[in-house]
């Protein structure tokens, strides 16, 4: 008997119960078809947050205080001392922010800010928050302590719903601000924070009408390259522990440099920990859907001893009759698992607890390849127990 | 020329106390073209004989030669050639295979023996056609009755023209009309040359074959030729 009829046979095998075909192809397909799409949760939650970080802007760095109650050591000064062509070659803008909470009033609406943020011109592309309207302010506006702003969509909307915000004047701790721009949207609101709801300002201003001249919040440095961040942060450390006279030996700093492409590994590795969660979860459902069709095939064959027994009786030779059972076993998980990569590929274009999945090609593979081992191992185990019995014990078979 | 040489065969199924002599010593020999029938009471060793036989089981002790040929020397593909080739078996339980239809079953030994479908499909059909069902070929085991079910199964034995046919008991199951159905067509083999053996604890349907062996306690009480009763 050839290929084609071996197959033919299964087909009748298959066809001969649909119902239990059907169940154990079931099983399979929401074996396969979880471990592909939880897999790709898993993925697409790793990618969103990779993108989220990125958007944060991978060439720049943050240095925080980590003084609590006292007073930081950042300073302007300080700041201003990383900027330095020698020491640190590699680092392309230096901006010092103060960062308040505010309350902005606009002909009697009132909004509060999260951050209303006092910095440099170089903020806008070292913060990765690119301008959408009107413009930014300059270095001379700095120079000068000019009290112009630009605001987030979110305070736009709020105080200026259906109206242009731009050449409008806001009040801030009583002092007035000129709106000379709005940030383009940021799609990435980071959890809890609204990314939108922002006012940043010429740090001069921000200092004389509300924070003081202090210490600053933070100082964000940007690298002139992603593969200079690890450079940037080396050549910072030595000016900073020159400025605040931090011991060589000491193990505790002031301050704290924080960089985003850290950040991203991180966050990258507690997604790849989620990947990997979800996966097993997923592959456990696969085993148990396995565990269904070795049930089913264990049924199959039992009740189909005595058809065995027949075909024995008439000629048939061990090896086709295994080679049959293991025809109808394949095909029933391989009909099965690619009906459940079809399903995967369906459910993966739908949003899936907010995120999107991305589908994981190896998945795919890995999901049918176990699928059909399983299928293989356990429909050859009752098949080749039935085959190698004396015809005359398979049809007395009960 | 001898088809079957069965030697001092014994049959024992269980061990120790528990052990049941189904044949103890039988030894019998079938020349070609010969219809035998055996008969015996229920539980003499009729079965156990007929499956030896038909090489769907094996003897305890003693020798089976089939064309010459011990048995027992055969591996497993040479009895599944055996079993196809040279042995049509017809059980007293039909043993359809079950949602397959008529023609299907009829073609299945054929299939076994590597036939191309087309002329499997032919020679099922003949086949079908000289038991008188080729009007049911697309029946399933479950549509047919009785009578109809073990002439497919006839007619799948004889598919592959063996040279030797056994039935264990194959009207047992069957009304009196249908078993002249069968019947007719055992004559009508036999006439044309085949070895036929046959189990049967009906007197009338023992009486059509050319020789009776009578089984008692798993031994061969007498056997002795006789002229045919025509139906
Ligand atoms: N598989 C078996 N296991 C144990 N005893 C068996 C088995 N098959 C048959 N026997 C016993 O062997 C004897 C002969 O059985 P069998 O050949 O079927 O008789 P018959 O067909 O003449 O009625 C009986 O006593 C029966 O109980
Ligand atoms: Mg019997």
């Amino acid at each position: 008997m050839n290929v084609w009829e071996v197959f033919r046979f299964a087909v009748r095998g298959i066809g001969a119960n649909k119902l239990r075909s059907g169940l154990t192809m079931l099983g399979i397909l929401i074996g396969v078809a979880a471990v592909i799409l939880l897999v790709a949760v898993g993925n697409g939650s790793a990618q969103q947050v990779a993108d989220r970080i990125e958007a944060l802007g991978t060439n720049t760095l943050t240095v925080q205080s980590t003084s609590r109650g006292g007073s930081s050591p950042l300073t302007v000064q300080v700041a201003q001392a990383l900027k330095d062509p020698v020491l640190a070659p590699d680092v392309a803008s230096v901006s010092p922010v103060v960062s308040t909470s505010a309350t902005l009033t606009y002909q009697g609406t009132d909004h509060s800010v999260q951050q209303f943020v006092g910095s440099y011109a170089t903020y806008f592309t070292a913060s990765n928050s690119p301008i959408g309207r009107g413009s930014g302010f300059t270095t001379a506006d700095v120079e000068a302590g000019r009290r112009v702003v630009v605001i987030g969509q979110t305070v736009a909307e709020e105080l200026f719903p259906g109206m242009d915000p731009i050449g409008q004047e806001l009040t801030v701790s009583g002092a007035l601000f000129t709106i000379v721009g709005v940030l383009a949207e940021k799609s990435s609101s980071s959890g809890f924070q609204d990314a939108n709801d922002v006012a940043i300002a010429p740090l001069t201003a921000v200092q004389q009408a509300l924070t003081g001249y202090g210490s600053l919040t933070s100082i964000v440095v940007e690298a002139s390259a992603p593969e200079r961040v690890s450079d940037v942060q080396a050549q910072i450390t030595t000016i900073l522990n020159q400025r605040l006279k931090v011991e060589a030996t000491s193990t505790s700093t002031p301050y704290r440099i924080q960089n985003a492409s850290q950040l991203l590994e991180t966050q990258t590795e507690t997604a790849d920990t989620f990947t990997t969660l979800l996966g097993a979860v997923a592959g456990i459902s696969l085993l148990v859907g396995g565990i269904g069709i070795t049930n089913i095939m264990l049924v199959t064959v039992t009740e189909r001893t005595r058809e065995i027994g027949i075909r024995k009786a008439l000629g048939a030779p061990r090896r086709v009759i295994l080679t049959q059972f293991l025809a109808e076993a394949t095909m029933l998980s391989l009909i099965g698992g690619g009906l459940g990569v079809a399903a995967a590929l369906i459910g993966s274009n739908f949003t899936i607890v907010g995120i999107q999945p991305v589908i994981v090609p190896s998945s795919i593979a890995l999901a049918l390849c176990v699928s059909v081992a399983i299928g293989l191992f356990f429909g050859s185990v009752p098949a080749n127990r039935a085959a190698g019995l004396r015809p005359i014990d398979a049809l007395r078979y009960e | 020329m001898t088809v079957l040489d069965v030697r001092r065969v014994a049959k024992v199924y269980g061990e120790g106390e528990a052990a049941v002599h189904a044949l103890r010593g039988v030894s019998l020999s079938v020349e070609q073209g010969d219809y035998v029938a055996i008969m015996g009471s229920s539980g003499s060793g009729k079965s156990t004989l007929m499956n030896i036989l038909g090489c769907l089981d094996v003897p305890s002790s003693g020798q089976y030669l089939l064309d010459g040929v011990d048995v027992s020397r055969l591996n497993d593909r040479q009895l599944a050639l055996v079993r196809n080739r040279r042995i049509g078996f017809i059980f007293q339980s039909f043993n359809l295979i079950p949602r397959t239809t008529a023609l299907a079953n009829v073609e299945l030994p054929l299939a076994y023996a590597g036939v191309k479908p087309a002329l499997r499909r032919r020679r099922a059909r003949v086949a079908l056609d000289m038991v008188g069902l080729a009007d049911r070929a697309d029946h399933e085991p479950n549509q047919l009755s009785g009578g109809q079910q073990q002439r497919v199964a006839v007619a799948r034995a004889l598919v592959t023209e063996p040279a030797l046919l056994l039935a264990d008991e194959p009207t047992g199951n069957l009304d009196s009309r249908s078993t002249e159905d069968i019947l007719a067509i055992f004559d009508q083999l036999s006439a044309a040359g085949r070895t036929i053996l046959i189990i049967t604890h009906e007197p009338d349907v023992g009486a059509r074959a050319t020789r009776l062996v009578k089984l008692f306690d798993g031994q061969i009480a007498s056997d002795e030729r006789q002229m045919r009763v025509a139906a």
